[in-house]
């Protein structure tokens, strides 16, 4: 087990995320910037679903009651093992007892640990992906104890990558998403040429942008939708939908951001800036 | 059966957008769950795609890979000529109890008074419809319904509540629905359902899917505290009825 003597702000199960429901109304799920958690679990010779800790601003203390290996990825956070400072994508052994400690955040929103084997709590309809009411919570609490299996003598292929980091990044690229074509020349011009800043209202559901362009009064029937769906409401709020978002929705669909896009916005928080490049 | 025509749209690197006409017809949604069935069977292997169906529209979404859209749009094209291939789901009433009362239909007599009826003609209005189930959507297992009698249209209430109880049945503009879990809601409550229409325990965590048909039946207090006790033994089987058998 690892046990959770802090929780930190908002600590979660996650895997790759709950596919095949969606047509029930279950929403995806799972990691939020998938490309560091795919490194991550790349190292450890994990499969890509095995299930990491997605660590958000304030991280956690941890105590690790098995030997195993571990990876942190993500956002830079000053994390220490037995006091000792420790970097990202490195693979680390960690023994009975080792405490793992997440300080300041410097870079980016969310902070993944990954370990061998991945975390093994229970899956609920093929998924360790914390969302209510799927599963019973959504984050942990102090005291909480995370399963994960053992492993002593595991010795990597690589120990360590240097990695490209996109923490910086503030592109978005975008494709045009099904109700793209609704836009006017106005409307157009304020998507392409202005910065967006990052609005309080930023979750695992939706990044909501703080400023507003012409709105779209577009009556339409309610239509599947997307993580990483950019709504256009009557008032011209912007709504990035992410991967706890709901499956469905009445506000026109502008914009779907790639996948790599996904990611650069998972590692942004408030007041941020980022801008749209259509692709 | 004619067919309405079809637009394909891209939907980012995964998904690809089908659309039928911008109304709400029960011929263009036969139309799709034909067409999502034949899409299941034939095309799209479970486990790799996944669809999502609502209204007038079908979503196809790759979980694995990206999608190469200009193959796909003509693959789709040539798929949708062959959907009088696809075999008929099977269409179910599903018959949900429902408690109206006071208690639990904390608006029931507001809503009377909107609508310049009686309590019991707005129960009465209510359980003698048949609603078709459009989209589910918005939060797991939450149905859109379609088929709410005219003179039970009324607004969405002005502030929405913070907080709406598992299993109350609200009606506001043309919608009636069930809200499957306590979540903030603005529509006007006029009853409560014991039965959990999304359970995770079962291996279908929702009974109901797009194009099934729901009708309401009232229930007394002590039918509906039975079956909220056979709901939590495991035991309760909500009624059905196939209709295309």
């Amino acid at each position: 087990m690892l046990k959770v003597l802090k929780s930190g702000f908002y600590t979660s199960v996650q895997d790759l995320g709950r596919f095949g429901y969606r047509n029930k109304g279950v929403p995806v799920s799972g990691v939020m910037d998938h490309i560091s958690v795919k490194k991550a679990n790349s190292l450890l010779e994990n499969k890509v679903t095995d299930a990491v800790l997605e660590i958000t601003m304030t991280g956690p203390t941890l105590i690790f009651e098995k030997s195993t290996s571990i990876v942190m990825a993500g956002a830079s956070m000053s994390v220490t093992l037995n006091n000792e400072p420790v970097r990202n994508y490195k693979i680390y052994q960690v023994h009975e007892g080792d405490i793992l400690s997440y300080g300041k955040l410097n870079k980016g929103f969310r902070a993944y640990l990954a370990i061998k084997g991945g975390f093994t709590t229970n899956e609920v309809l093929s998924s360790r992906s914390f969302y209510i009411p799927i599963t019973q919570v959504n984050r942990l609490k102090d005291g909480d104890s995370i399963p994960y299996d053992g492993y002593a003598d595991f010795i990597p292929k690589i120990s360590e990558i240097k990695t490209d980091s996109f923490l910086d990044e503030t592109i978005l690229e975008v494709y045009k998403a099904p109700e793209f074509d609704l836009l006017d020349d106005r409307q157009l011009e304020s998507l392409f040429s202005k910065d967006f800043t990052i609005s309080k209202q930023n979750n695992r559901m939706a990044y909501q942008l703080k400023e507003n362009i012409v709105g779209l009064e577009y009556s339409m029937l309610t239509s599947a939708t997307l993580p990483g769906t950019v709504q256009l409401t009557p008032s011209g709020r912007l709504i990035v939908l992410m991967k706890d978002g709901q499956t469905t929705g009445g506000y026109p669909r502008i914009l779907q951001l790639s996948d790599k896009a996904i990611s650069i916005l998972a590692q942004k928080r408030e007041g941020n800036n980022v801008s749209f490049k259509l692709i | 059966m004619n067919h309405a025509p079809i637009k394909i749209k891209p939907y980012g690197e995964h998904a690809i957008l089908i659309e039928w006409p911008n109304m709400v017809d029960e011929n263009i949604l036969d139309s799709i769950i034909l067409f999502d069935e034949y899409l299941k069977t034939h095309c799209l292997p479970k486990g790799i795609w996944e669809t999502v169906t609502a209204y007038n529209s079908l979503l196809v979404v790759n979980q694995v890979e990206k999608v190469d859209y200009i193959t796909y749009k003509k693959k789709i094209g040539e798929w949708y000529a062959n959907i009088e291939k696809g075999s008929k789901r099977e269409q179910l009433l599903w018959k949900l109890p429902v408690l109206y009362d006071l208690d639990f239909g904390i608006d029931l007599e507001e809503v009377a008074q909107k609508a310049g009826k009686t309590v019991s003609e707005v129960i009465e209005l209510h359980t003698s419809h048949v609603y078709t189930v459009y989209g589910i959507g918005f939060l797991p297992g939450f149905m859109y319904l379609g088929g709410l009698p005219k003179e039970l249209e009324v607004s969405r209430k002005s502030e929405p509540r913070l907080q709406v109880k598992k299993g109350s049945v609200g009606i506001a503009g043309k919608q009636t629905g069930i809200y499957p879990q306590d979540s903030p809601g603005g529509w006007n409550i006029i009853g409560s359902c014991p039965i959990p229409i999304f359970d995770i325990n079962k291996e279908d965590p929702c009974f109901v899917s797009v194009g099934d048909k729901i009708q309401f039946q009232q229930i007394t207090l002590a039918e509906y505290n039975l079956h909220k006790i056979e709901t939590e033994v495991g035991i309760y089987k909500p009624e059905k009825i196939v209709l295309n058998a």
